[in-house]
């Protein structure tokens, strides 16, 4: 149906809703204009007409009909516009004189104003009159002629009225534009998005440069469609790495049971060839762990887990863990914590986040693992923590190769791999946990150069420990930054 | 020990019964939750190693729900591929001992369910903890061998004292992890073999003969000679 298309239009319906707003604000407008107009006319021609009576009254007094009559012929004679009504009659109602032809039916009552149409001098005319009783039952009717306050009605009404139908018109016509204007614009938007829902993601709405509101919009869903690209970009190069990534373990467990299989191996040797392919495979497995561990980690279903925890003990005890491991490997550790707080009560420093405790353990241990892991035999490693704003800066610093600055900034990327460090062992997946553990707390985990070596840093939101009236520890939750993930 | 296996994987399920009863263990098995939960409640086992998912309408943690709500206290060692880390919470939260994901090594699960066996018997809070020529004192935290004490840091303490809790069993290094360090995750690094060695250096090697030993695939165990 053309018509309910027709409805269906935005642009349609917004001209009509306008047109038709428009047009109760200016009948309203006449409206008023026309009822004070005319209320002040009536009031006019009302206190003429009472001193008008007044005057006569006083003629009446004095001499009686004769005077009375003369004045009337007197006031009819200077009476240049033709606009005043007067009429004398007698007992019966049979006029005297006036410019009235007959006594107008219907006029019986002398504390009304009356209104009626008569036919003067071959025009037609609206007269407005009141009358009152004289002595001797003589009566005086005194009236002008408001064919004027009918013309300017008339006026006021048929200006509404081609007032309105212009009104559609151009309403009409403004719709119509509006509708093309903006079926332009929007054009432009579901072009976009249909190429978009078609498959090609790299399409993005044109922007105009005028910086209007459509600009905005397109702004908008262009940020949106990037971020949408940078999310499909992800997943492909995530399913991407871990086909190889897990192909790769899996394919020689497969090829050494296979050669295992040989009929002349011996039993040492399928033992190993076994020994072997299990380790492969638990090799797979623990990758598939850890991105379970990461992608359960950026889903913030952790974030229930959190509490207030002192991070002193836990860096304490991660630095204990791995000064054997650097003591073993003929390397140097260090542990740096923040100096003790003044307060004497607090016989250790605090250094007090909201989080997760087993995550931050494990996110630290990776960054001790790689830091351990690259660093030559005689260098040190040291961990070093400190209250920096509203954070707490955890940094984790060797003196191993270090990382080049196009690497530092695919590090936390799923399964990447420096160049250096391909012959390394290790899943490419240990910075990616961090980076999530990090977002998950709403900060972040930057990398620098240390000259030599590396500086990883590991920000958490600091929380302040609120002792309450118990005595116990109450958690004070920081505002958490947005996590992107 | 006697053990009951509650896995509905035949494969799984063959595996881990072949390997119990080869290590010396009486098992039974069945396959789905409703049997499991009968057998449960109806005899008594050391231990229970428990499927998460299970077919039959019961599964693993209603399973135990339903017994420890019977006051049957079995210690009972989930077995799942569930993985993450509030599945586990769940777990032990249900009433688990012990949290096993799979794909896992049998030597693990073998060696968690011995330790559970321990846990299950109502236990004298032990004051003092011998082995051979070794003495742990749980309460001064000494240790003392042959007569003479040795120096330990507490962390070197509480390893000693977990493998003399276990003493005679095989304890996994992720064993180790849980229960020394109260770490759930595994360091890349041999972190575990680099601290039982500083302690075999403390407790062993003054004294010529090793307590602590290594079983190759699988972990450590203190025992006499």
């Amino acid at each position: 149906m053309p018509g309910a298309r027709f409805w269906r239009s935005a642009s349609i319906r917004l001209a009509a809703l306008y047109a038709i707003l428009f047009a109760v604000s200016a009948g309203a407008m006449t409206g008023v204009l026309w009822w004070s107009t005319s209320h002040l006319l009536n009031q006019t021609v009302d206190s003429a007409i009472v001193t008008d009576a007044r005057a006569l009254s006083v003629y009446w007094a004095n001499g009686g009909e004769a005077e009375m009559s003369q004045a009337i012929n007197d006031r009819m004679l200077g009476d240049i516009d033709d606009v005043s009504i007067y009429l004398l009659a007698d007992d019966a109602y049979h006029p005297k004189i006036g410019n009235l032809l007959a006594w107008p039916p219907g006029v019986d009552r002398t504390d009304v104003y009356y209104e009626f149409p008569i036919a003067r001098a071959g025009q037609r005319s609206v007269v407005r009159v009141r009358y009152w009783d004289l002595p001797n039952g003589y009566h005086l009717l005194i009236g002008r002629d408001v064919q004027a306050r009918a013309q300017l009605r008339d006026v006021l009404a048929s200006s509404l009225a081609w007032g309105l139908l212009l009104l559609v018109g151009l309403g009409t016509v403004g719709g119509v534009l509006v509708r093309v204007v903006l079926a332009r614009m929007l054009a432009n938007v579901s072009v976009t998005a249909r190429a978009i829902a078609a498959g090609d993601l790299s399409r993005r709405v044109k922007l105009s440069k005028r910086g209007d509101e459509f600009d905005e919009l397109a702004v908008t869903i262009n940020d949106m469609l990037d971020r949408i690209s940078r999310l499909m970009d992800g997943v492909l190069q995530v399913s991407n790495a871990i086909a190889h990534d897990l192909r790769t373990p899996i394919t020689r467990a497969r090829a050494r049971l296979e050669d295992a299989n040989r009929d002349d191996a011996s039993v040492e040797s399928l033992r190993s060839a076994i020994d072997r392919a299990t380790s492969d495979l638990d090799g797979a497995v623990a990758v598939f762990q850890a991105l379970l561990r990461i992608a359960e980690i950026e889903s913030g279903a952790r974030r229930s887990a959190f509490a207030t925890i002192d991070l002193v003990p836990v860096l304490t005890d991660l630095a204990e863990l791995y000064e054997a491991v650097a003591d073993e490997s003929g390397k140097k550790f260090k542990l740096t914590l923040p100096p003790l707080s003044g307060r004497a009560h607090s016989a250790q420093a605090t250094l007090t986040t909201y989080g997760d405790r087993d995550m931050i353990q494990q996110a630290l241990a990776n960054l001790l693992d790689n830091a351990l892991k690259y660093s030559p035999p005689g260098a040190s490693v040291e961990l070093r923590a400190a209250r920096d704003g509203t954070d707490v800066r955890i940094d984790v610093i060797d003196q191993g190769p270090g990382m080049s600055d196009a690497d530092m900034k695919r590090a936390t990327e799923r399964f990447f791999r420096a160049e250096a460090a391909r012959n390394s062992p290790g899943s490419g997946l240990g910075l990616a946990l961090v980076q999530a553990v990090a977002l998950l707390h709403g900060r972040d985990l930057a990398l620098s150069h240390g000259n030599p070596g590396l500086v990883a840093t590991l920000r958490l939101p600091r929380a302040k420990l609120v002792v309450g009236e118990d005595g116990a520890a109450q958690p004070n939750a920081p505002q958490a930054k947005a996590a992107h993930v | 020990m006697r053990i009951l296996v509650v896995e509905d994987d035949r494969d799984v399920a063959g595996f881990v019964v072949k390997g119990l009863r080869e290590a010396g263990h009486t098992v039974e098995h069945v396959d789905n939750g409703r049997d499991g939960l009968f057998l449960a409640a109806s005899e008594t086992f050391d231990a229970i190693i428990l499927d998460r998912m299970l077919p039959g309408g019961v599964d693993g943690v209603r399973l135990l729900e339903t017994l420890r709500a019977q006051q049957i206290t079995t210690s009972v060692l989930f077995l799942s591929a569930l993985s993450g880390v509030d599945d586990r919470v769940r777990g032990l939260r249900a009433g688990g001992d012990d949290y096993l994901t799979k794909p896992f090594a049998f030597s693990e699960l073998l060696a968690r369910v011995e330790a559970l066996s321990r846990r299950g018997r109502a236990e004298v809070p032990a004051t003092k903890l011998a082995v051979a020529d070794l003495e742990v004192d749980l309460l001064s935290r000494t240790v003392k061998r042959s007569g003479q004490k040795i120096d330990l840091q507490p962390r070197e303490f509480r390893l000693l004292e977990f493998l003399a809790r276990h003493a005679g069993q095989v304890v996994t290094r992720t064993m180790l992890l849980e229960g020394v360090w109260d770490y759930h995750f595994d360091p890349q690094t041999n972190v575990i073999d680099v601290h039982v060695s500083r302690l075999r250096q403390k407790v062993d090697k003054p004294f010529g003969s090793a307590l602590i030993h290594t079983v190759r695939n699988a972990g450590y165990m203190l025992r006499a000679e």
